[in-house]
């Protein structure tokens, strides 16, 4: 183990400036974060211990539900207004990791939660994520886990959680304070980023940023489902995982949100898709096009060619439970 | 929908009481001493085993300056500075070792994993650290990983091993050609890995010239004698502590690396050390199950008896040493075929080298025998239990040698009723529920009954008790119980007032525990004890209760000690001499003089979802006959295992390796899929009352690695019904089958 300092700040304002350094790394639960020190894959030379600061809250926030960076994975699913508002959200998380781990896990940690790659939790293998311009394992390795959606040639990893997939389906914002003290709030969706050229950022917290909370918008109407698809039924992580939000209105389909899990470097959210199936009513073919949009770009690349396929009958899958529509 | 609760299985008959486990509280509440847990005499110091980051080449330069610097490091070993080490003969040849390289041998690196250096602190995260500051450069080779890879070398496994002889009987050939049925196919089994949750450990002090070592382990007398041999010290002096082991499944039989580099370790620093292998680091460090390829030509004639059954298989295995598992002399003897032939190759590669793993033979080539077997029922329009019963046999069809007891057909019987087998309609793709598409499949369980010479001590109290010593090993299998069980019903004591000392070298020799050989092999040198002692009391086998309770009160002295000792019909007294120099002999399965095998048959449910491909296991039922059931809620256990290891085996299990550079990737227990309770449905297990009169003392046969055999034919089989797709290629992924 490499040795590093243990910091415990008790303000916001103390915990960002420590982190401001670019050695120093927040902690949360530590179920993330632990294993890849571990693995000297994350060499902080300080831990910034945030659980002090009063950020596990939940409560609402105008017609909203404001989730605190702190609450963890647990409460949240158990939350009342979660269940009943938000359950896309509910199901997204209990379909991830396994209890104990929802029971340390947190929001903020769980939106960071880095790549499963094994060459990038493999220091002795080349990764440009974890050590940029050593080259990508996986591009000509074992991929099955990787993306088909947005990837690079820097980069082939996928985000691996679920949590955050039905966020950007619900349209969430993260909100974030810097280092100066300044909070501000940033789409789910725009928080995750592509590999482009420069694979190590996984998203776009910068030193000194601190994440205080999630904010979801007003409940909409409609089913809300998530869909996980993977070998074993509990304890892995997606293959492929669909969040929907569908309203129907009167036999055709209405507002209708869509995010997709275990294709790329974010939770995946295509509007073109959405708007081809508005306004339709529901059927296989409509899906299908839907399907086709939406995977118009997608790469396989080797072992995880499949994913293609796969996608596009999990998203039919989820469209026709969600629509009501006899398989 | 799952049982909560598993109600304890009642005695049928010929079976023992289902007494719970000595242990079992102590179990469940943590309480419960593994060998990392025993106490050492002093402040132990920590070693961590750095292992080689490529799979083939030559460490050109070894910088331990910084290693060394960091506070609290107390020694770097590498090849340039160990102490000299004796060889140590591998498993084929005799001995323990699991690799013919030695430890630290030199600069060549075989391997992904291959430790290339030791770093000793007095404290672990001390020696973490310096792991990271010892510098080793290499010089990079092309490896080779598995099947196909540029560089794999092929061999007969007559090369490798002269004893290993190809089957011809008959002509297999002739048979085939002129069967009214065929099929002709490959199949492919997957690089499994043990991973029992108790990690690799070692933990070794020197008091003057004798060596104490805490490691877990199947073998205690082999484990020190191989130990010595290495270490060139008098096995006399070595000692070997295990009292319990936390899951083994064949990858704590062999010595390691580890076992020396511990002992030099100590030997040096003069206080103990503690060496523990990660997770990662045991899948290179402790063997594992090879991938195989397997090609069968099956064929029936027009009424569905079998004729001409070819087998050949082909093992992954490492270049330094070509362990193989071999295997088909014993498919050869599961049906009335008319003529076999089977031939096995092995194929070389820059690997670690793999080692047993439950069942190790027969899953593989039981699986491909079965999946055989389906294929060729579905083929001929032939119900696949009925297509097995027909070609049941009573001999060993290459052998000639008759089966001491064989109970297949009531299994397939027992299983089929309780599954509801007769209502299956043949037709694939003709049952749905909704999007999940049913299918139904079924397989023979087989495995070898097994046995070694064993000894064991037994004592007599006059207090109405007993004790039992024997170096055998509890490997989560409820041994303890059962060796007192034995004495108990041959002593006439309650098997409560009989305490049992397991796991430790100091006690009589007791035979490996690998190869589900203990029960038969301990209970019979057990049974033999008690008998010397019943003699001595003057007491016929009949005697009653109470003429024992009279004749132990009287005894002159407060205790009375027999050394009691067994060995196979096929062996002589040698054999369990052999047994004090740390030798291992093993008799089964088809001998010159008998077939000695348990059977069960398995049957089981997958849903898949038509659009998702996800494949679930709703039920599954195995029925099994082993003879004489010494306790049914531990044998209930073992069969309850093995059926959710053989589901784990189709569906999941697969260490994934990268082609290019030849090294396992998903070498963590989050991503090497096992699993998880909300895999396993209904898990049904019947036994079937078996008696065998003929094949040791107390007519036992092992169970341990049984009914995880097979199970991956009956999920492939049940998935054919379900889709139409034949998938030969384990384990059964979503991609298979999209
Ligand atoms: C075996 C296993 C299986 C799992 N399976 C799943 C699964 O199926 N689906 C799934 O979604 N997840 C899964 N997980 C991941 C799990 O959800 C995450 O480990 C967890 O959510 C991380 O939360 P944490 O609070 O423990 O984060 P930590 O480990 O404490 O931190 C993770 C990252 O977040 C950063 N961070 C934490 N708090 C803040 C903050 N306030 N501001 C800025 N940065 C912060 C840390 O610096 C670190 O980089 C699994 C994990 C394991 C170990
Ligand atoms: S896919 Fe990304 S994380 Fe994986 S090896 Fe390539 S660069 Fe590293």
């Amino acid at each position: 183990m490499k040795p590093f300092a243990y910091l415990r700040p008790d303000s916001l304002t103390h915990a960002s400036q420590l982190t401001e350094e670019p050695s120093a790394i927040p902690i949360a639960g530590g179920t993330n974060l632990l294993d890849l020190m571990k693995l000297q894959v994350e060499t902080p030379e300080s831990l910034i211990d945030v659980n002090k600061l009063s950020l596990s809250e939940i409560g609402d926030e105008g017609e909203g539900l404001r989730i605190g960076a702190l609450a963890t994975n647990t409460a949240t699913a158990a939350h009342p207004r979660v269940r009943s508002d938000y359950p896309v959200l509910a199901r997204a998380i209990l379909a991830g990791a396994t209890q104990q781990l929802r029971n340390k896990a947190t929001t903020a940690g769980n939106l960071c939660q880095r790549t499963r790659c094994y060459y990038f939790t493999n220091i002795d293998q080349p990764c440009n994520k974890r050590e940029p311009g050593s080259g990508c394992g996986a591009l000509d390795g074992i991929a099955r886990l990787h993306a088909i959606l947005g990837a690079s040639s820097q980069c082939i990893a996928t985000y691996p959680g679920d949590m955050a997939v039905a966020m950007a389906a619900l349209g969430a914002e993260v909100e974030i304070m810097n280092a100066g003290g300044e909070t501000t709030r940033v789409p789910l969706e725009d928080f995750h980023r592509l590999p482009g050229d420069t694979p190590e950022k996984d998203n776009i917290l910068e030193s000194g940023d601190i994440i205080t909370g999630v904010i979801l918008p007003a409940p909409v109407k409609g089913v809300q489902l998530y869909r996980k698809v993977r070998e074993r039924s509990s304890y892995a992580f997606a293959l492929c995982s669909v969040a929907a939000i569908v309203n129907m209105e009167e036999g055709r389909i209405g507002d209708i949100a869509l995010a997709f899990g275990g294709l790329a470097h974010k939770p995946w959210r295509d509007k073109r898709v959405e708007e081809a199936l508005k306004g339709t009513e529901p059927s296989l073919k409509g899906f299908d096009e839907a399907a086709e949009i939406l995977l118009e770009d997608a790469q396989g690349y080797g072992e995880n060619d499949f994913k293609i396929p796969l996608t596009r009958r999990t998203l039919k899958a989820v469209l026709c439970e969600a629509t009501g529509m006899d398989t | 929908m799952a049982q909560d609760y598993t109600p304890v299985p009642a005695a049928k008959e010929n079976m023992g009481q289902p007494i719970a486990r000595y242990e079992a509280l102590q179990k469940v509440t943590g309480a419960k001493i593994y060998a990392d847990d025993l106490p050492v005499p002093g402040r132990p110091a920590y070693a961590w085993m750095v292992t080689s980051g490529i799979a083939k080449g030559r460490i050109t330069s070894i910088d331990d300056s910084a290693a060394l610097a960091v506070p609290g490091v107390q020694m770097v070993m590498t090849h340039e500075n160990r102490p000299p080490l004796g060889d140590a003969k591998t498993f084929s040849s005799g001995g323990l070792a699991i690799t013919e390289l030695a430890p630290l041998a030199g600069p060549e690196v075989h391997h992904d994993g291959q430790p290339v250096a030791l770093i000793v602190a007095d404290t672990f995260e001390a020696a973490r650290e310096a792991s990271f500051k010892l510098k080793i450069a290499y010089t990079e080779d092309t490896p080779t990983a598995t099947f196909g890879s540029p560089g794999a070398t092929q061999k007969n496994l007559k090369e490798v091993n002269p004893s290993f002889e190809p089957i011809r009987f008959n002509d297999a050939g002739a048979a085939l050609a002129g069967s009214a049925h065929t099929i002709d196919s490959e199949y492919y089994t997957p690089i499994q890995h043990h991973n029992a949750i108790e990690l690799f450990s070692t933990t070794a002090y020197w008091d003057g010239p004798r060596l104490v070592l805490h490691e877990p382990s199947q073998f205690v007398w082999g484990l020190k004698n191989a130990a010595a041999e290495q270490l060139q010290t008098d096995s006399e002096t070595v000692r070997i502590k295990s009292p319990f082991v936390g899951g083994a499944f064949g990858s704590k039989a062999a010595m390691t690396h580890r076992t020396a580099l511990a002992a030099m370790a100590s030997k040096q620093l003069g206080r103990p050390v503690k060496l523990v292998a990660m997770r990662d680091q045991g899948f290179t460090h402790s063997g594992h199950r090879q991938e195989t390829r397997q090609r069968v030509r099956l064929g029936c004639d027009a009424s569905g008896k079998l004729t001409g059954y070819d087998h050949t298989q082909w093992e992954f295995t490492a270049r330094t040493t070509p362990y193989s598992n071999g295997g088909l002399e014993k498919t050869a003897a599961m049906y009335d075929f008319k003529a076999v032939k089977s031939d096995n190759y092995v194929v070389q590669g820059d690997r670690n080298v793999p080692t047993f793993m439950r069942s190790p033979a027969e899953v593989p080539t039981v699986y491909a025998l079965e999946a055989a077997m389906n294929e060729l029922a579905a083929e001929a329009g032939i119900d696949p239990v009925e297509f097995r019963k027909m070609n049941d046999t009573r001999v060993d069809p290459v052998k000639g040698v008759p089966y001491t007891s064989r109970s297949l057909n009531q299994c397939l019987d027992a299983a089929a009723e309780r599954f509801g087998w007769s209502r299956r309609n043949p037709q694939p793709r003709s049952m749905r529920q909704g999007e999940w598409l049913i299918g139904w499949g079924c397989s023979m369980a087989m495995y070898p009954t097994q046995m070694s010479p064993s000894t064991a001590r037994v004592t007599l109290k006059r207090n109405g008790t007993a004790s039992i010593e024997v170096a055998a090993h509890d490997v989560g299998t409820g041994c303890y119980t059962i060796a007192a069980q034995a004495a108990g019903e041959r002593l006439g004591i309650d098997p409560t007032r009989i305490s049992v000392q397991m796991g430790d070298s100091r006690l009589p020799p007791g035979p490996v525990s690998g190869g589900s050989i203990s029960t038969a092999s301990v209970t019979s040198a057990v049974a033999n004890a008690c008998d010397r002692l019943n003699e001595r009391l003057g007491l016929p086998a009949d005697a009653t209760a109470d003429q024992r309770r009279a004749a132990i009160a009287a005894m002159s002295m407060p205790e009375l000690d027999a050394t009691g000792s067994w060995f196979p019909a096929e062996l002589d007294q040698k054999a369990v001499d052999a047994l004090y120099e740390g030798g291992v002999r093993i008799v089964g399965g088809s001998t010159d003089k008998r077939a000695m095998y348990a059977f069960g048959a398995e049957m089981v449910e997958v849903r898949i979802n038509e659009r998702t491909r996800e494949v679930r296991v709703p039920r599954i039922v195995g029925a099994f006959a082993a003879g004489h059931i010494m306790n049914p809620r531990t044998a209930h256990s073992q069969y309850l295992g093995g059926l959710i290891w053989g589901i784990g085996s189709a569906l999941h299990e697969s260490t994934e390796i990268d082609h290019k550079r030849a090294r396992y990737t998903n070498d963590n227990i989050a991503e090497y899929l096992i699993p998880v309770n909300a895999d396993i449905g209904e898990v049904d297990i019947i036994m079937v009352p078996e008696v065998d009169d003929e094949i040791n003392v107390l007519g036992v046969k092992g169970i341990g690695e049984l009914a995880n055999v097979g199970t991956p034919a009956a999920i492939t089989d049940a998935i054919w019904h379900a889709t139409g797709i034949r998938i030969r290629d384990l384990p059964v992924r979503i991609e298979k089958l999209l």
